[in-house]
C-alpha cells in the first residue's frame, strides 16, 4: 500500500504530461503562441 | 539568485525593450509556458504566462478542452507544487525585494489573514475559470477576466513598458488601466510592510498549485527524532506557517528558509519520499560519522 502511494504522484505527473503532450499534438500550442505573439491589450490594461 | 536568474533568463529578448524595435517577441518559444506567473505581453517575454494561456483557451469562440495548458500546469503542480512560487516567480521576487526595505512591518491578525486567504481561491474558480468559461460577448467570445481586470504583473511587465515603448498605445489610456495601476500600486505599497501579500492573498496560480502540496513529487518533511520543537522555523516562516506542524501546508512556497533556520536540519525536501540533502549537510553527516 505505502509503496503504491510512493509512486502515485509520479503516475498522475506522467499522466498530466501525457495530456500536455497530446494537447500540443492537437495544435493547442499552437493557440498558446498565437495568442502570445500579439500584445494583449486586456493584460495591459486597455480592454 | 536563482528567482532573479531565472526572472532574467524568462524575459531576455533584449530587442523588445528597445523603442522602434518589434516589443515583443515572435518566435516558437512562446508555445512554451512559464511555470510562474509572467505577462507574455512584456517586450522581453520569450514564454507565455500559463494563467493568461489558460483563460485564452477557455474563453475561445470555439470551445476546446485545455488538454495542453492544463496538462502543463497539472504536471507542475504534481511535480513542485508551490515551490515555484518560492524559487521561479518574478513577481514573488519583486514583492520579497520590496519586503526587505527597512520599514515597520505589519503582521495581519490571524482573524482577518485566514478567511483573506481563501480570496486567491475565489479568483482562481471565478476570474481565471468561471467567467472566461461562461460568459460571452454578443459575438460568442469569452475575456480573459484575471488578465483584464485584476493581474498587477500585467501591468507591470506588460503595461507600463508597452504605452512607454509605442505612442499609438498612449491615447488609449482609459479607466481600466488607471484601475490596474491602482492595484499594481497597492501591491508594491502593500509589499513593503506585508510579506508577498499578492502571493498570499491574490494570485491564482498559487492557489491553483496549492492544491498538489500534500501530493507533490517534491515535498517537505520533518525530522521528528531530530525536531526540537525550538518553533525558529515558524518564527522564520514569512507566509505564516508552522512548518514542524504542517510541512506540506497550502500556503507554505518551500523558500527553504525554515531549513536555513532550524538548528538541527530537522526539516528537509523530499523528491519521491527521498529526502534531498544539501552538500554541506551530506559533508556535516559524513563528518560525524568519522
Amino acid at each position: 500500500m505505502k509503496e503504491w502511494r510512493r509512486w502515485l504522484p509520479a503516475v498522475c505527473f506522467i499522466a498530466a504530461l501525457g495530456l500536455c503532450i497530446y494537447g500540443a499534438a492537437t495544435g493547442q500550442a499552437e493557440d498558446v503562441l498565437r495568442k502570445a505573439i500579439r500584445i494583449c491589450m486586456e493584460c495591459i490594461g486597455l480592454g | 539568485m536563482v528567482q532573479l536568474g531565472w526572472g532574467l533568463l524568462s524575459n531576455a529578448y533584449v530587442q523588445g525593450f528597445l523603442p522602434g524595435g518589434p516589443n515583443l517577441y515572435e518566435g516558437g518559444l512562446k508555445r512554451v509556458c512559464v511555470p510562474g506567473l509572467n505577462c507574455y505581453s512584456c517586450p522581453g517575454a520569450l514564454g507565455s504566462c500559463p494563467v493568461g494561456a489558460l483563460q485564452n483557451a477557455l474563453s475561445a469562440r470555439r470551445l476546446k478542452f485545455p488538454f495542453y495548458v492544463l496538462g502543463y500546469l497539472l504536471a507542475i503542480g504534481m511535480l513542485a507544487g508551490r515551490l515555484i512560487c518560492g524559487w521561479l516567480c518574478i513577481f514573488g521576487l519583486i514583492q520579497e525585494l520590496l519586503y526587505k526595505i527597512p520599514t515597520p512591518k505589519l503582521k495581519i491578525p490571524e482573524k482577518i489573514d485566514r478567511p483573506l486567504r481563501w480570496l486567491k481561491y475565489i479568483v482562481l474558480a471565478v476570474l481565471v475559470i468561471g467567467l472566461p468559461l461562461f460568459w460571452r460577448d454578443e459575438f460568442g467570445s469569452g475575456a480573459p477576466f484575471f488578465c483584464e481586470y485584476l493581474c498587477p504583473v500585467g501591468t507591470l511587465q506588460g503595461g507600463i513598458p508597452q504605452v512607454l515603448l509605442n505612442d499609438v498605445l498612449r491615447p488609449a489610456l482609459g479607466w481600466l488601466f488607471r484601475w490596474k495601476m491602482a492595484i499594481l500600486v497597492l501591491c508594491v505599497l502593500s509589499s513593503i510592510f506585508i510579506y508577498r501579500p499578492f502571493c498570499k492573498y491574490m494570485c491564482p496560480l498559487g492557489a491553483f498549485y496549492s492544491l498538489f502540496q500534500r501530493a507533490s513529487i517534491v515535498r517537505m518533511k520533518v525530522d521528528a527524532t531530530a525536531c526540537t520543537d525550538c518553533g525558529k522555523c515558524a518564527k522564520a516562516c514569512g507566509m505564516n506557517v508552522d512548518p514542524h506542524r504542517t510541512p506540506n501546508s497550502a500556503e507554505c512556497i518551500r523558500c527553504g528558509e525554515c531549513m536555513k533556520a532550524c538548528p538541527v536540519h530537522a526539516l528537509k525536501y523530499t523528491v519521491a519520499g527521498k529526502e534531498f540533502r544539501k552538500r554541506e549537510e551530506k559533508k556535516e553527516k559524513q563528518y560525524e560519522r568519522t
